[in-house]
């Protein structure tokens, strides 16, 4: 396979996970090929905020040792992944895209990277995010925006811009991102890659740096569906260190993302997610998709989640209510940032500076907001009445599951918008998010696929699938299934008609 | 400054008003790891030693309940008659504070782990011992802080301080919190009463073994509330006094506070409402923060916990594993040994019973152990001003002092000296025995010898016993007990010399 070998970067986590077992290619040549490709094109794009060369070339060494040994390895061993900068990893710097937390080195590893290593993924570094992971383009990283692919002037999604980006500009087979309203499958959708944001409780969130806890969920990014169910696989799982982690088996993701079959399956049309406000081309997409499906002999059906209307308001008191306290540690008192400690100033001044300083404007509209919303005689009308829809919306989820095995909508209103095209209207930022943010509040599963370019501005469209909770595997075997009608449609991936950069 | 207007005579204030008082106890947990990560709790370590991502408060870390500080708290809510809740959370209370790593504090707010219960405390009256029900709000768990040391500065506080130190091997150690209701008609046996409950508080948890209280590591700490008002009014603005860290402390505490409200009060001022800082030196509290400019928590559902739901089954095994009560083993003891309600009151406010029950358990006949704890001992240990826990003499170098009295090598007051010698260090029983050379010289020829001496020395004494005034004998006693350094039986001299002198009592 010498075509492939020149070709290294473009194929997917599977065909070199294969590859490598069946030595064709070592893991250090894999990984020496995605190197050079972030050193060639990384100044574009802007993915990564940390490379890590030289421990990814020693890991990749190890494998390759340990497989030449014979040792029995496991389905991504040796395969090279890039890591949201938002997940500790023992020793590297961990900025979360924020100031505050420049030059910190956690002492620990996160438990998704325990399982990364212990599935001898190979860290290739850590991707760039909106700050602390509030955002929907990577514009609110302090380190400057990521760029997508697609178009080096438009947005690559948020929070998880790096990560989607890496992948889509082929500097990585698979990535980590983390979903709290939607920065796993936003990103995926306006970058034409597969994203999905596993059951709450389904991955660890141990070392994963919280913005909102109740929201955050850490899952995989690929370029096919079977790449991210074998992620999925080897990251999730119970975790005794996260007691919001849930005790049961994981689904078999990966199994169903091999069945890929929608025969006999009811998918629910979700009549709030979609219409008016959606880009014309994301909804010809959107119901070209579902053509697709229905000819795949799925039942597709219409459901109602009439509470949904009020999921972006919640969210909007609940994330920013946790993040409040859970950004408050950034004092400047123990690591990270100190601003203003001249040996005068008191404990509570320096603590201000340096909040001041090392947070960006987003951060403290939020923390902002969530201040205002937990305190003493607004609890009630605010954050009390958001964890209200919240039930709702979970109960609505429950009756269109009555009605539907998945449920379906465009990921994204739009396709990627420009840079600074929002950056100074948060209300059209947040409704970037409409589709995806109920998924978050009630704790369900989705995946976000490409399912072709808009017609009108030649940028991918997502579309989204969203299970049961712990249903995950019905998110593979819908994606799965659509991905392989696409590609016998198209000849290839979507991502392949991505332009050279 | 404090002049002499600031407070009015205690006994004048009662006349005046009635006090309303409530408590918050928080005492550290006995668990072996902390309240959510798995750090050892011992105290003494080097600072930042016993820390960990997780009680360090590192972005990404997130807590896990020490089950074994849950079943501690339900115990002591059985205890205390709560009921115990079947699904509650924890709360996070958000301040900023460099002593606590991810400022805010995991606790519970609305939904405690227990609720309304009671717990009855014994005061010592005039009129003899009077009980009162100190009703219960909540018990509920949380985490402590770090330790905050501050150098340089006048104060000791961070205000005004060069530079602070944090410690964090007490961030995430396991709190307990337990809140009385509002305890009324106490009256002048108030700060008693306050005094009382905390004793019993700890008596408790020593007995269910949640906690060794060690008061001087500072592992359990008051909030003393108290509020004046006159009688038939409704009751005043209360202050919070913190920082009461000892018995005897609470009872200082609420009796200066009461002094002081009452002087604000009787000059026509008005009480505020506020948290004032109770100084250990002086016995007296200075004014902290007011509850106008108090702080909003901004309390919430702690998100990255799930609830704690103790099934009926789990509550009902632990209510099986609660051992006999202070309250129920007090009136056994009384009733075991005998005693008098006013004796028995005495060693109970000496702390004594424990020390008196092992004394018993080591073989010492029960009235010699009383004997001892609440006479010689007590007197050494207020001499030194320590608890009489700490007196360093142990049940079985009593059961050995006894025994020696018993046959008659020692007498009460050798018995003292050997004490003595034994809390100075100079060894067990029988090496200060041997050091000091402490014994009854029971040899009639040594004694008959310094008889003699003492008689020539004092001829006049010796005709006036040969006369028939057989009370002059003292003198000669007295001499005889001085030459031999008080180790001989007094009794035993007296008897000899008369016989010498042929003289009959
Ligand atoms: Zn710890």
């Amino acid at each position: 396979m010498a075509e492939m070998t020149t070709d290294l970067v473009r194929q997917p986590a599977a065909v070199l996970a294969k590859a490598m077992a069946e030595g064709e290619v070592s893991s250090e040549d894999v990984t020496r090929a995605h190197l050079e490709r972030i050193a060639e094109v990384d100044e574009q794009v802007h993915a990564f905020l940390h490379v890590l060369s030289d421990e990814a070339i020693s890991a990749a060494r190890a494998v390759d040792s340990r497989r030449a040994g014979g040792e029995a390895l496991g389905p991504l061993a040796g395969v090279p992944l890039a890591l949201k900068d938002v997940l500790t990893m023992k020793g590297v710097p961990t900025t979360c895209g924020s100031r505050i937390l420049e030059g910190w080195r956690p002492p620990y590893d996160s438990t998704v990277v325990e399982r990364l290593r212990a599935a001898d993924v190979i860290i290739l570094g850590k991707t760039n995010m909106d700050e602390f992971a509030m955002g929907s383009s990577t514009e609110h990283s302090a380190y400057g925006p990521t760029r997508n692919p697609w178009d080096l002037e438009r947005i690559p999604g948020g929070s998880g811009g790096g990560s989607s980006a890496s992948i889509a500009a082929f500097e990585a087979p698979l990535a980590i991102g983390t979903d709290t309203g939607g920065s796993i499958r936003q990103p995926a959708a306006v970058t034409g890659t597969v994203g999905v944001k596993p059951t709450y409780g389904g991955v660890s969130r141990y070392g994963l740096v919280a913005l909102a806890s109740s929201l955050d969920q850490a899952g995989p990014c690929a370029r096919t569906v079977m790449d991210a169910a074998l992620l999925h696989a080897a990251i999730a799982g119970h975790d005794p260190r996260d007691s919001t982690s849930i005790a049961a088996p994981v689904p078999d993701v990966v199994g169903a993302a091999e069945r890929g079959d929608v025969r006999g399956l009811r998918i629910g049309l979700v009549k709030e997610l979609g219409g008016e406000g959606y880009q014309a081309g994301v909804s010809q997409r959107f119901a070209e998709a579902v053509d697709i499906l229905t000819s795949l002999g799925a039942e597709v059906v219409e459901v109602s989640c009439p509470n949904f209307e009020y999921a972006l308001a919640a969210y909007y008191l609940i994330l920013p209510s946790e993040a409040s306290s859970n950004l408050a540690r950034f004092d400047g008192m123990r690591y990270g940032l100190r601003d203003g400690d001249d040996g005068q100033r008191s404990v509570e001044e320096v603590m201000a500076l340096t909040r001041e300083a090392g947070f960006g404007a987003e951060v403290k509209r939020r923390i902002m907001i969530g201040t205002y919303a937990l305190s003493s005689g607004y609890y009630d009308a605010y954050y009390g009445q958001a964890q209200k829809v919240r039930t709702l919306i979970t109960r609505d989820f429950a009756a269109a599951f009555e009605k539907a095995d998945v449920l379906i909508s465009p990921t994204a209103p739009t396709t990627a918008f420009r840079i600074g095209e929002k950056i100074d209207d948060p209300l059209a930022m947040y409704l970037n998010d409409i589709a995806t943010i109920p998924v978050n509040l009630a704790g369900n599963a989705a995946m976000s696929l490409p399912v072709g370019l808009a017609p009108e501005d030649g940028l991918p469209v997502g579309l989204q699938v969203m299970a049961p909770p712990m249903a995950d595997d019905r998110l593979y075997l819908v994606g799965a299934a659509l991905e392989a009608a696409l590609v016998d449609r198209w000849g290839h991936l979507l991502i392949e008609e991505a332009p050279e950069l | 400054m404090t002049t002499a207007h600031d407070t009015i005579a205690f006994a004048d204030a009662l006349k005046e008003f009635e006090p309303v008082i409530g408590l918050e106890t928080h005492v550290e947990l006995g668990t072996n790891s902390k309240m959510f990560c798995s750090c050892p709790t011992a105290f003494g370590a080097e600072s930042n030693t016993q820390v960990c991502p997780v009680c360090l408060g590192l972005p990404g870390s997130m807590p896990v309940v020490n089950r074994a500080a849950v079943e501690s708290t339900i115990r002591m809510g059985l205890a205390l008659n709560c009921d115990i809740a079947s699904w509650c959370r924890f709360a996070r209370k958000n301040y900023f504070y460099p002593d606590m790593p991810k400022d805010y504090q995991v606790s519970q707010y609305d939904e405690p782990l227990c609720t309304d219960g009671y717990l009855d405390v014994t005061v010592e009256t005039d009129a003899g011992p009077r009980e009162f029900r100190v009703e219960i709000e909540r018990v509920h768990m949380e985490e402590d802080t770090g330790k905050l040391t501050h150098a340089g500065g006048a104060t000791g506080r961070i205000h005004g301080a060069d530079y602070s130190l944090v410690d964090y091997n007490r961030a995430g150690i396991p709190l307990i919190e337990i809140v009385t209701k509002p305890l009324v008609g106490t009256g002048e046996l108030a700060p008693q009463v306050a005094k009382a409950y905390v004793t019993e508080l700890r008596d408790l948890m020593r007995a269910l073994g949640v906690s060794d209280v060690r008061m001087e590591e500072g592992s359990l700490r008051c909030d003393v509330n108290v509020s004046l008002n006159r009688p038939g009014d409704p009751w005043g603005t209360r202050s919070e006094t913190k920082n009461v860290n000892s018995l005897r402390s609470v009872e200082r505490a609420v009796h200066s506070e009461i002094e002081r409200q009452a002087a604000v009060l009787s000059s026509g001022g008005r009480v505020v409402q506020e948290t004032r800082h109770f100084h250990e030196d002086t016995g007296r509290s200075t004014s902290g923060r007011s509850k106008e400019q108090a702080e909003d928590y901004r309390y919430f559902p702690e998100p990255d916990l799930v609830p704690v739901a103790p099934s009926t089954e789990w509550v009902d095994e632990l209510r099986g594993t609660l051992p006999e009560l202070p309250s129920a083993r007090r009136a056994r003891l009384r009733a075991e040994w005998g005693v008098g309600e006013h004796e028995f009151q005495t060693m109970v406010n000496a702390g004594a019973l424990e020390l008196i029950e092992a004394s018993i358990a080591e073989g010492v006949d029960p009235a010699a152990a009383r004997k001892w704890w609440t006479g010689e001992l007590l007197r050494i240990a207020n001499d030194r001003e320590m608890e009489l826990a700490d007196v360093p003499v142990t049940p079985a170098q009593i059961r050995r002092v006894e025994s020696l009295v018993a046959d008659g090598s020692l007498n009460d007051k050798l018995a003292r000296q050997v004490f003595d010698g034994v809390i100075s260090g100079e060894g067990d029983v029988d090496e200060v025995v041997a050091g000091r050379g402490l014994a009854v010289v029971s040899d009639d020829s040594s004694l008959l010898a310094a008889i003699d001496t003492a008689l020539a020395e004092q001829p006049d004494v010796a005709d006036k016993i040969r006369g028939g005034k057989v009370q002059a004998a003292g003198a000669i006693v007295g001499a005889v007990m001085k030459a031999t350094r008080g180790q001989a039986d007094a009794a035993k001299v007296r008897a000899l010399l008369l016989e010498r002198l042929g003289v009959s009592e």
